[in-house]
């Protein structure tokens, strides 16, 4: 395997372009943190851009931050906390249930993937603040798109297209994001004893209300009993949680959690985790720390699944029965992670049978290289989408020198 | 017209007549208009200074007479330009002579509205406003509100990723759109999202929308509604400096407040607002902002109190805080009415939309008065202040010979300097025909190529919206060559595969 450890953004260039002069795929990689994810890439040389490290600038004031995508992500995070801020859509760190990397991967990645957090119901994932993009194609031409300011039409919104893209279209150099400032204070409501339906149902409820709910969660009990770590501090006798997060300033987060757990009370007496013991909490739900690779469910596969919200908690509920597996759920229900017992498909045929009915999504987030060689790792797409999607990565890559195979389970000869 | 569009094709238009009668087979009775007294509705949008009769206008009612009409035009070498309810301001909706004007007014039902699932399912010809109007009983409503919600349709607003007033705190279209269908070009069908918070696959989702109708027409929409806060209150804050304005602006975001909208106007624009609303604006200050906040009630009694001593120390010379539901609606409505207060004071105008970082507010406020010295033109500014969106509107009178030209000159040389201050030419109203030719002042060639090549995957034949957006056309084939650059490369060593 060659590594092609660039030094800047023009090398990434030159990398490219003798890519397609040798027609040899690249795959692209900043720390290697979600190199488990997907399928096997018909490569043997990896483009290294751990390199293209800085932040470009940092403005507070204007909300922005522009970074080069290999900076790694806990700096740029511990950056914008020294001013109180955050990426509000909570990007995911894949470290403890992949177990492949001690760190939170690269801030190309943290798009590149697209994974984000709870509070994604409230303010939007890695493609709502993505803002600006320097790139290079699979062209070998380097491009930009987007701009550094918020409210910005010009053109086609190229950002969205390469949030999520898992490195196929093109070879991010800097990108610009949006950041947001960090809430004053956090607290959580616990619902204790619910199952997975009756947990949707009060998840709806609290999403329905005007209370400014930016976290619903549900772990039933026995993922709850599989826990390490904060979720494990609330286990009481096998009973399943139900989580609701309220952020803001404190006056306003105590009314408003009193005013919830009144409108919930036909679900139970609702009881208060505050600040950082709830910010633990929610780190767990977001990281899905039950089903860790260290943890009782590390052998199995673990899917993503992404439903309507309110069909999350039947749906997953009927998986779990029918595959003995466990399920915890995250966006109030419309996030449903599952770990299903080790089988050749992973469960992917009644899985995504089930999913069809009532419409969603599921990627095969974990599982080992033999499970994803057999299934298709990403939900498959109706044919003419499935078509478009094709036709969309070849105006950016057409000799497919950038990831090659990673997201369809034929490589592309 | 000072802008050229794509040459009409000589040909479609002999055929005219029988292309009509095609049409006809294909949507009966008055979904199909050709005489020209009925088709001058059509003939432009919000951006009235561009006129142009379209070849003919089709008026669909489903999803497989679009399918139908597109295959036609497809399958014919017919240009088609989408029609929502013709609101666009930068000219997305003008009409080619040669080309089907393809309306989609009549897909006016909402299909579905899912409140546990906050959603609602609705047909593309459905205005902005009626969406949250259909969830209102329930305490919910649909975040973006361009100003023109009453008229515009959800349609358009996916094609231009429409703003307004509120997306400062909750987004633009873009983040409040799930899913669609959509009919490419060939008449093929797609379904793109749906209920679900994330798509799969690549997000063409949030490429479709912005794309100013040249990569699809969409014929259902799904949107996510939010609930109402619980409640909202707005300050009006007087300045006798825009600078003082614009830092309290800053520091309002600075001190880690995200208000549900924060508006300035200069004074010309606040003259003429209170002068056509009463809205009891306060007229000896030089800048104006409306800070709305809300939430609950607590939380916004307690912000209304921190913005209120950020304003003072900014150096504010009035503060007036909203004591009922009357009174913010009434400190809206001068600012909601700015457009049309200018139109009173002025024969025409000429409404910019640049977004700049906030901090360089002030630089950007003295250029533009500079620029309105030099042309000799008055101008008003209204700004959507929390995200640096400038809306200067430019008074001129169409009727003096060579006064437009001036206006449009003005303009140009306005989000040409946006541009420079780091900023971008359009916020929320589209390129369309009037930013078209100033593309290349901030994006390369290569940029516009990326984009172009994208536009290729969607409409080979670039039948769709042609002469919008993009200064040249090029052809797809030309476009999605790869060059292999030959001669020493920097990475000798990569093993062939």
């Amino acid at each position: 395997m060659t590594v092609l450890r660039i030094r800047d953004a023009a090398d990434v260039e030159a990398a490219v372009r003798a890519a397609i002069a040798g027609e040899q795929p690249l795959e692209i990689i900043g720390h290697g943190s979600k190199r488990p994810i997907g399928h096997a890439m018909a490569t043997n040389a990896v483009l290294d851009v751990s390199a293209l490290n800085a932040v470009t600038s940092y403005e507070p004031s204007e909300l922005i931050i522009t970074v080069q995508a290999g900076a790694a992500l806990d700096e740029v995070l511990s950056l914008l906390d020294s001013s109180n801020q955050q990426f509000a859509f909570e990007p995911m760190d894949t470290a403890a249930l992949l177990d492949a990397f001690s760190g939170r991967g690269t801030i190309g990645g943290m798009i590149g993937a697209g994974l984000a957090g709870p509070r994604r119901i409230k303010a939007g994932g890695a493609r709502d603040h993505l803002l600006g993009v320097h790139a290079v194609s699979g062209f070998g031409d380097s491009f930009k798109a987007g701009g550094r300011v918020v409210k910005n039409v010009t053109g086609y919104d190229l950002c969205k297209l390469l949030a999520g893209s898992w490195g196929t279209l093109a070879v991010m150099t800097e990108v610009t994001l949006k950041v947001m400032p960090k809430a004053e204070t956090e607290r959580t409501l616990v619902l204790r004893g619910l199952d997975d339906v009756a947990a949707n149902r009060a998840m709806t409820a609290a999403l329905g209300s005007p209370y400014d709910v930016s976290g619903a969660a549900h772990v039933p009990g026995t993922a709850l009993g599989a826990a390490q770590g904060a979720l494990s501090g609330l286990t009481t006798a096998g009973k399943a949680i139900t989580l609701l997060r309220l952020e803001g300033i404190a006056a306003s987060v105590a009314h408003r959690a009193s005013a919830l757990a009144a409108d919930l009370a036909s679900f139970g007496t609702a009881e208060l985790v505050e600040e950082a013991q709830s910010a633990a909490l929610w780190r767990d739900i977001r990281d899905v720390i039950p089903f860790a690779a260290g943890g009782a469910f590390g052998a199995y596969p673990v899917w993503r699944i992404v439903c309507p919200p309110a069909r999350g908690g039947a749906f997953g509920q009927a998986m779990a029965r029918e595959t003995g597996g466990e399920v915890i759920y995250d966006w109030g229900g419309g996030l449903v992670w599952a770990a299903l017992p080790p089988s050749a498909d992973a469960h992917a045929a009644p899985l995504r049978r089930r999913l069809a009915a009532i419409g969603g999504h599921a990627t095969l987030l974990r599982a080992d290289e033999g499970t994803r060689r057999a299934v298709d790792v990403f939900h498959p797409q109706a044919k003419g989408v499935a078509a478009l999607s094709e036709r969309v990565r070849q105006s950016f890559d057409p000799k497919s020198i950038l990831n090659r195979g990673r997201l369809a389970r034929t490589p592309i000869s | 017209m000072t802008i050229m569009m794509p040459a009409s094709d000589r040909m479609v238009l002999e055929r005219r007549e029988a292309i009509v009668a095609d049409l006809r087979a294909i949507v009966p009775g008055e979904g199909v208009i050709s005489s020209a007294a009925e088709m001058l509705p059509y003939e432009s949008d919000a951006l009235t200074a561009y006129r142009q009769p379209p070849m003919v206008v089709v008026l669909p009612e489903t999803t497989e007479q679009v399918s139908r009409v597109l295959k036609y035009c497809f399958d014919n070498g017919i240009k088609v330009v989408p029609r929502g309810s013709g609101t666009s301001l930068s000219g997305g909706a003008l009409p080619l002579e040669d080309a089907v004007l393809l309306g989609l007014g009549k897909f006016k039902r909402i299909r579905e509205i899912d409140f546990d699932n906050r959603v609602v399912v609705t047909e593309p010809g459905v205005t902005n406003l009626a969406i949250s109007q259909a969830v209102a009983h329930a305490g919910f409503y649909y975040a973006p509100d361009p100003s023109s919600q009453i008229a515009c349709s959800i349609g358009g607003n996916i094609a231009e990723n429409s703003g307004g007033v509120h997306c400062l705190k909750y987004g633009m279209t873009t983040n409040n759109v799930l899913g669609c269908e959509l009919v490419l070009m060939s008449g093929e069908v797609l379904r793109i999202g749906g209920k679900t918070p994330e798509n799969a696959g690549y997000d063409l989702m949030g490429i479709i929308t912005g794309s100013e109708g040249l990569l699809g027409v969409v014929t259902e929409v799904t949107v996510r509604i939010l609930r109402k806060p619980e409640t909202a209150r707005a300050l009006m804050v007087g300045f006798a400096q825009v600078e003082a304005a614009g830092e309290c602006v800053a520091r309002i975001i600075g001190a880690g407040i995200i208000p549900g909208g924060m508006e300035m106007m200069d004074k010309p624009a606040i003259h003429a607002a209170e002068a056509f609303v009463h809205a009891g604006y306060p007229l000896d200050v030089e800048a104006l902002l409306i800070i709305e906040l809300d939430g609950s009630s607590i939380e916004v009694d307690e912000l209304i109190k921190r913005v209120e001593a950020i304003a003072l120390g900014c150096g504010s010379t009035t503060c007036r805080i909203s004591g009922s539901e009357a009174e913010r609606d009434l400190f809206w409505a001068g600012r909601k009415a700015a457009f049309p207060a200018v139109g009173r004071i002025s024969p025409d105008y000429l409404c910019m939309d640049g977004t700049i970082p906030r901090g360089a507010l002030p630089r950007a406020l003295t250029r533009i008065r500079e620029f309105s010295e030099k042309y000799g033109l008055g101008v008003a500014n209204v700004f959507h202040a929390g995200d640096g969106n400038l809306h200067p509107l430019i008074l001129y009178d169409a009727n003096k010979p060579g006064e437009m030209e001036k206006a449009e000159a003005f303009g140009a040389e306005i989000l040409r300097c946006c541009v420079e201050l780091g900023g971008v030419l359009t916020g929320e109203h589209g390129v369309g025909i009037e930013k078209r030719d100033l593309m290349p002042h901030m994006f390369s060639e290569v940029d516009l190529d990326q984009q172009q090549r994208l536009k290729c995957a969607f409409d080979p034949q670039g039948l769709l919206n042609p002469g919008k957006v993009f200064p040249t056309l090029h052809r797809c084939a030309e476009l999605g060559r790869v060059h292999v650059h030959g001669g020493k490369l920097a990475f000798p060593d990569l093993p062939r595969f």
